[in-house]
Parts: structure tokens; sequence; C-alpha cells
């Protein structure tokens, strides 16, 4: 494949084929080595030859292979000529990360993370068919998919303050639940404030570095062993059911002729399914949202109950992972609406922009970029530079090294966690079958991913947290 | 014969079903899917679901076919052990399938292993040689 170098952090593949517009790679030598090795290349000159795609495509440095757009990918559409793909947000709608502060110090846990791990997941439902603690109904689960976490926080769950600090607010003002398939409502009904399985958790964490001391303190990130929270789950079955909806009636209505790949189907933003689609989808980022407010409200409780007081705790922020939304852009120098697709990948905006909550706006918004199970994860802050760069965009985790069936042949759970144990790290398991297929060793560098971010300007580096305790679902 | 057997794949789960019918690799589809999220052999054979799919193509009629395990476990509970009285036809340009899916509602007996999010077309590959072969990944 033919590459251009344009600096030693970002690289090109230039026009050729289909593509309509370049494809763009930020990724040191050393992670665009492992990027090679499987489809995400390939899969990333498959989006830049989609209708409407505006400057480049682009992948961040975690990028590795997905379904129809690689993960780590970020594309923006032409609102007129444009398109919008299930698979470019991904099965799990608003996979994200919410990170909540305390002003608590390690001292005043130390002996107590086991008591508050398992104060947490005796309130937090976690694991594969775990439901939620309560049953909804339909009526009531589409409230929530429209009101998002405006819903949680009327009905108790946690405070305004965290509405203020989450993105969109906590709610996306599009959904609307009555283009959910029953299917979705089903599988979400259960499932209304968990957290999953899989790749998802909830993490003690201790700030271990702070790079950034003035835009640290603005984010409540202000002292070296300064306790933390880590939240990382999704829209769960619901999610996972409005894009497979969404993929079959796309191809239903407009067939699968000329796609290079099936789950890069797609419809016109504003054709009929387009915008069902964007409605739909926003009801699962709504839905997700709702999620991380309850399972943050469980969290708060639980250090009350365990240490006396969940006093200063508040939330630093929360982001989206997997979404696709419509923003203003700069684009040969005029400022446009676009539909912009991150499929693991992270808002990154710099100072300024409105849609940063005001507390922030002067610095940037809050960037969480968690690790792999047992390793540190990072708080970063937008840059007007990844505006230009990357349309406000960076990494969102670590990403994959190795399949699940290798880390299960090479790793036991049982041994993990011993390991994890050694270093001070308590873990909390459903299946130690989950443990070993989410080895440490499994996945690739985050500080690499986040040096590169640092160093390419898409995303600042402000503070290095490393877990004390982890429950994995 | 192997019923069905796991690929190295990077991000998620890739399997091969095999039957001497494409039914049987459809079942053994079904059972591989099953496989990942709970023990189907240790589940009891005590409650039956009706399960009726189409597709405009065999490869969406496998996606839709799979995802019904998918449904049922998440808004039901309910751990596949077995697939029944498997049927396709054509009508029209629909392909349509029918089956009757038997096991057990997910209680504390059982465990459960990882998640599946969903069936995907990436690498799917339906094909014969002795026998045929079903491939597919599995988003989890």
């Amino acid at each position: 494949m033919e590459f251009k170098k344009i600096n030693d952090l970002t690289w090109q593949i230039p026009k050729q084929g289909n593509m309509r517009v370049t494809a763009i790679i930020y990724a040191s030598s050393k992670l665009l080595e492992s990027i090679k090795r499987d489809k995400t290349l390939q899969q990333l000159k498959n989006v830049a030859c989609l209708n409407g795609i505006q400057k480049a495509a682009y992948v961040m440095p975690d990028a590795h292979q997905g379904y129809g757009f690689p993960i780590g990918g970020v594309a923006a559409f032409d609102m007129e000529e444009g398109i919008i793909s299930p698979g470019g947000v991904g099965y799990d709608i608003n996979c994200g990360v919410r990170l909540l502060k305390t002003e608590f110090s390690v001292g005043g846990v130390e002996n107590k993370i086991k008591e508050l791990l398992n104060e947490i997941a005796r309130m937090v439902p976690a694991g594969v068919g775990k439901e939620g603690h309560f049953r909804i109904n339909r009526v009531i689960l589409k409230e929530v998919c429209v009101k998002g976490a405006e819903w949680a926080v009327e009905n108790g769950y946690g405070i305004e303050e965290d509405l203020q600090r989450t993105e969109e607010y906590g709610r996306m003002k599009g959904a609307d639940a009555s283009f959910l398939s029953k299917r979705a409502i089903e599988r979400g009904i259960p499932q209304i404030g968990t957290l999953g399985a899989g790749n998802h958790f909830l993490e003690i964490q201790k700030v271990s570095a702070i790079y950034d001391k003035k835009i640290g303190d603005v984010f409540g990130i202000h002292s070296i062993d300064q306790i933390m929270v880590m939240i990382h789950c999704g829209s769960r079955g619901l999610g996972h059911q409005v894009a497979s909806d969404y993929i079959r009636l796309m191809e239903n209505k407009f067939g699968i002729k000329g796609l290079a790949d099936r789950e890069l189907i797609n419809a016109p933003i504003h054709s009929d399914l387009g915008k069902k689609y964007y409605k739909s989808m926003s009801a699962a980022v709504n839905f997700a949202f709702v999620n991380r407010q309850m399972i943050s409200h469980w969290v708060r409780n639980a250090f009350k109950n365990v240490l006396g007081s969940s006093k200063g705790i508040s939330q630093v922020y929360d982001v989206c992972h997997n979404v696709a939304k419509f923003e203003n852009h700069m684009i040969n120098g005029k400022s446009r609406k676009v539909c912009i697709h991150r499929k693991g990948a992270t808002r990154s905006f710099g100072p300024g922009r409105e849609e940063i909550p005001v507390v922030y706006r002067d610095v940037g918004q809050p960037v969480m970029i968690p690790g792999s199970m047992g390793t540190a994860s990072y708080i970063l802050v937008g840059t007007s530079e990844a505006e230009n760069l990357s349309f406000g965009s960076t990494a969102h985790g670590a990403g994959r090294l190795m399949s699940r069936h290798e880390a299960l042949r090479r790793f036991r759970g049982e041994e993990i966690k011993r390991d994890l144990e050694k270093r001070g790290i308590t873990l909390k398991s459903m299946s130690w079958r989950g443990v070993a297929e989410e080895a440490p060793a499994a996945y690739k560098d985050v500080d690499e991913v986040v040096r590169t971010s640092h160093d390419a300007g898409i995303g600042k580096m402000v503070a290095q947290l490393v877990p004390l305790g982890v429950i994995k679902g | 014969m192997k019923k069905f057997y796991f690929l190295n794949h990077t991000g998620e789960i890739k399997f091969r079903a095999i039957g001497r019918t494409f039914e049987e690799a459809l079942v053994n589809s079904a059972l591989a899917t099953s496989s990942v999220m709970w023990d189907w052999e240790k589940v009891e054979k005590k409650i039956e679901y009706r399960v009726e799919v189409d597709g405009r193509d065999i490869k969406q009629l496998l996606v839709n076919f799979l995802e019904e395990i998918l449904f049922l476990f998440d808004s039901q509970r309910f751990l596949l052990c077995s697939v029944e009285n498997i049927r396709i036809k054509k009508k029209k340009s629909r392909h349509l399938l029918e089956a009757i899916f038997v096991g057990d509602k997910l209680h504390k007996k059982y465990r459960t292993k990882g998640n599946v999010k969903a069936i995907t077309y990436s690498e799917m590959k339906i094909g014969r040689n002795d026998h045929f072969i079903i491939q597919v990944v599995l988003d989890v």
C-alpha cells in the first residue's frame, strides 16, 4: 500500500481508486506496524470512498480492524450529499467512559478497597445475563431513551451538576424512541443500570502523575494519590439491536451492490431511513448515559456506606466513544455543519467550543482514555489543533493486540488476579474466563497511544491514573 | 465430526460450524454462538421457543437466525441448547427459516461465560466441500 509520511506521527494514503478523499493515520512507527497487520487500512480506504465524505478519513493511534469502518475511525459527511452509517458508529452505541473524582486519598481507603468493591458490586449489576435491580416498563424505557441522564437525575440518581459535566449534557436532543424496534426495547428493559461484560469495567483508581497542574486543577484532579472512579460501559443489548436493525433495514431498502463490505451499508443523512437511524441511535446514546448515571449514583452510595461519606465525589466528565453527531467544523476556511462519525474515538474539543461545559470552556474538554485491565488510564484535554487535524477527535483506549482465543490459551484468570494483587490491585470479576480474555498483555501499550495523541497534538496529557480495584463484568 | 471450532481473530470471536446438510451447519452455528455465552451442553431441555426469521439472502438469513439467540437471552434469559425441526424455504425473493429453540431459563445452576453483542457479516463464509461450512465473526 502506498504511504506518504507527513511527519513522525502522521501518515497519509493518497487518493487512489474510488477514494474521494485521502486517508490519514495518526500513529508512531511502532503503532503503525501493528495497524498494518490487520485490515484497518483497507477499511479506512473503504470509508474514504463513501458519499459526501469531507477533508479526509482518519484513524486514531489505537486503531484496529472493525466492521465496515475501522475502530478508531473518524469521518465527517456533508449534510446534503453525505451518508450516515450504523457501521460507522459500531454495535455498542455510546460505549463510553465516565470519571468521578473524590476528595479521598490513598491513605484514607487503602484497607477498604475490597470492601468498597464488594459494596459497589452488590449495588451495580455486572456480568453476562445480569439484570437490573428493578423492572421498568416500555413507557418508562421510552422516556429514558428520550430524556437521557436527565431522566436519571429527575428520578433521584445523581445531581444536576452531573448533567453539566456530560457530553451533550447527557441527552441527545434528536432522540426519538418511537423508531426503536420492539426487540430493541425488549432487550433494553432488563438491562437498565447494568455494567455488562466483555471489556466493560469499573475501577477505583489513584492519581499517579499530573502532567498539567493548571488544567488538572480545573478538572478537579489536583493531588497525587487522589482517589478517582472510572466507569466504562455502554447501551447494552438495546444499542446492539439498534445497530443490527438498521443494518438490516438499510440492506433491504438500498441493497448491497457495490459495497466493499456489508457493514459499510449506509443511508443518505436526509433520507427517511437515515433520519430514523439517527433518532434511534440517539435514543440508544441516551440509554447508555442513563446506565452510567445510575451506576455513578450507586458508587456514591457505596462510598457513603463504607467510608461514611461521599463528600467531594463529583463528576469530572462523561464521554462517548461510539457515536454519530451533527457538529460544526471548519472546512475550506468555512464553518459548516457535518455528520461526524466517531467509532472508537473520543471527541477532543479545544478551548472555546460552546459544546463544552462553562467550567471547562477556557481550557478544553476532558478526554478519558482507559487502559486495559490493570494498566494505567489517562486524562487528556482537547485541543484547538485537533479541530483542524481530526475533526476534534483522539484515541479511545489501548486497542486489542491478541485474540481472545489466544489470550485464553496463554493466560489463566486466577494467575492474572494473583499478578495484579502483587502489584496492589484488587480484582473482582464475575468470570475467570473473562479475566483471561482481558489479560493486560492482550492489549496494545496504552502509554504509547497516549504519547502519540499528545505529540501529534490531538489530545494533550493532563494526568495518569492507576487502578487500585477493578470490577470486571 | 466436530460440530464447530474457533479460529484466531484479534478483536473478536470467529468460528466455523460444519454440517452434512446446510441445515445441520446452521444448527451447529447456533450452538457455536451459544457456546461463547454459556455451557450449552449442560443446559436442560425445559422450554421451547418457535422461531421464524427471514432474509433477503442467505447471509442475512444467517445473521437474523443467530440474532434470535441474543434477543431471547437478553429479553427472556433463555439459554439455547438445541435447535429442532429446522426448515428453510424460499418464497419469492426472501429466504424463510423456521425452527424450534430448546433450552432453559438462566438461573443459579448455570454459569454464563462471555457476552456476544452482535452477529456480524465480517469474514462471513458459507460454502461446501465434503461438508457445509458456515464461518461467522461475533462482536463480543
